[in-house]
């Protein structure tokens, strides 16, 4: 059995806010610069040209990638064999995000109430935290600051149990089709498909966590992930919207078994400031 | 830097504004207001109960932003643009308010693309996502109204060469259906495009 502090849990998250704020991940990076290269719209490439050089100065001068820091998204993996001691992990990670938004000069965004007390939090707690139990001695943090531009534009459908992929491609599409410019693209888009309503949208979520390009290991859901990406690269969104050919860089989807009535879909859409850092403790 | 870029200088008049189209890449310099959700919120029903605004918006720019709070040293901090058709319900007034030019991120329904053209205004975006190089086009910040709202006050800037594209022009043109149909190769029908609730 390990026994990790809580205190140790708050550094870690701290730390995790600011770097993924500051630094977008080399493969994100790298799959923009490469969309250059094959983006047919001349004020396309001009936008491209402008993420690019966003994530230079974010990086060397210490500025958040976007001004929206998001909402705190905390997955935590905790191995069955890990004692946390020192207090409550949740406690000890809702510390860390408020750490992390004050020492990183970050925008806190988080309201106490949705509906009417819609007063700022003031520490952009709570986060949104969600917890698994795993085998092991370790505990995995995984930190997304969600922002709410393409956080608002997720959507989820249940269709007829036989309606199968093309069911899938079609709702992604229209969700693409109908989002325009407001979740910034080019996107990563992750799909959950099966389960309950909650764990679709779980899984399309969590699925943004994976590397660009990384398909899931099935290789029928693998197939479908292209032909995903495909269609959505042909609806001519463009980057920002204004018409080209990159739309998004990646589709993750995700499966999971389902109820004989049921056909559960959900889109979860990342812009293209894909921040996310994880970290093992 | 694209070369073709348009240099704005501010205030606005009626024959810059006149000779934008939708699709250029434009730089702003001189002066302009941020004003979000709330800040509209309270200019309107300000504007409603007779009492005199904080800010004279005619000809003004108004920029959609919630910056991160500004390190030691500097003036602001990540200052990208916030989606604007949230601010749909409110833009109409805004017009009539004497506002000329607004930058935000992503379209704009169908009545009020139909409000910036009839008002002789235009729309355009700042890329959406890019608040710290749109940081290195502001020199100056002072806050000029509604403190109270935090990052969503209203705040005076001074641009100089901030980059923006024009998306709707004074002359009823959409950059985002045009650029979609000029480059759309799938057979699906393009939906209609609805106002967010």
């Amino acid at each position: 059995m390990k026994e990790i502090n809580v205190e140790d849990i708050t550094a870690a998250v701290a730390q995790l806010a600011i770097e993924a704020t500051h630094f977008l991940p080399e493969d994100v990076e790298g799959a923009i610069r490469s969309a250059k290269t094959t983006e047919q719209s001349p004020i396309g490439i001009q936008i491209i040209d402008e993420i690019l050089e966003n994530a230079e100065i974010a990086r060397t001068k210490m500025l958040p990638l976007c001004q929206d820091t998001g909402t705190a998204v905390v997955h935590v993996e905790i191995g069955q064999n890990v004692h946390i001691t020192g207090g409550y992990l949740l406690d000890a990670i809702n510390a860390g995000v408020e750490k992390g938004y004050d020492d990183g000069y970050l925008r806190k965004s988080i309201v106490s109430q949705p509906l009417s007390k819609r007063t700022n939090t003031k520490t952009n707690t709570p986060a949104v935290i969600h917890t698994d139990i795993v085998t092991g001695e370790n505990l995995k943090i995984m930190f997304m600051p969600k922002g709410g531009g393409c956080e608002n534009m997720s959507r989820y459908q249940n269709f007829l149990p036989g309606a199968g992929t093309s069911a899938v491609t079609d709702f992604v599409c229209e969700t693409v089709d109908l989002s325009g410019g407001n979740p910034c693209p080019p996107l990563l888009i992750g799909v959950g498909v099966g389960g309950t309503a909650e764990k679709a949208m779980t899984m399309a979520k969590h699925s943004l966590f994976r590397k660009v390009g990384e398909h899931n290991p099935d290789p029928e859901i693998a197939t479908l992930e292209e032909e995903i990406l495909e269609a959505v690269n042909a609806l001519g969104v463009g980057p920002q919207a204004v018409g080209g050919n990159t739309t998004a860089l990646s589709v993750f989807v995700e499966t999971y078994p389902t109820h004989i009535t049921a056909l559960p879909v959900a889109v979860n859409i990342q812009c293209h400031s894909a921040r996310t850092k994880q970290v093992v403790l | 830097m694209s070369s073709t870029s348009i240099n704005v200088q501010l205030p606005l008049t009626d024959s810059v504004i006149s000779s934008l189209y939708i699709g250029q890449h434009i730089r702003f310099f001189g002066t302009i207001y941020t004003a979000r959700d709330a800040a509209h919120k309270r200019l309107i029903s300000q504007s409603e109960a007779g009492e005199e605004l904080p800010v004279n918006l005619a000809g003004q720019v108004i920029y959609y932003v919630g910056p991160t709070p500004p390190r030691p040293g500097g003036v602001i901090g990540s200052a990208g643009p916030t989606t604007s058709m949230r601010l749909d319900p409110y833009t109409p007034k805004m017009l009539e308010l004497g506002v000329k030019g607004i930058i935000g991120k992503g379209g704009r329904g169908p009545a009020v693309q139909k409000a910036i053209a009839q008002a002789g205004a235009f729309y355009c975006i700042a890329v959406g996502g890019t608040g710290a190089l749109l940081n290195r086009h502001i020199t100056n910040v002072e806050i000029v109204a509604y403190e109270d709202l935090g990052t969503e006050a209203i705040r005076k800037l001074e641009l100089d060469g901030f980059p923006a594209i024009v998306v709707n022009d004074s002359h009823g043109g959409d950059l985002l259906t045009e650029g979609k149909r000029q480059y759309r190769t799938s057979e699906r029908k393009i939906p209609e495009i609805k106002e967010l609730r």
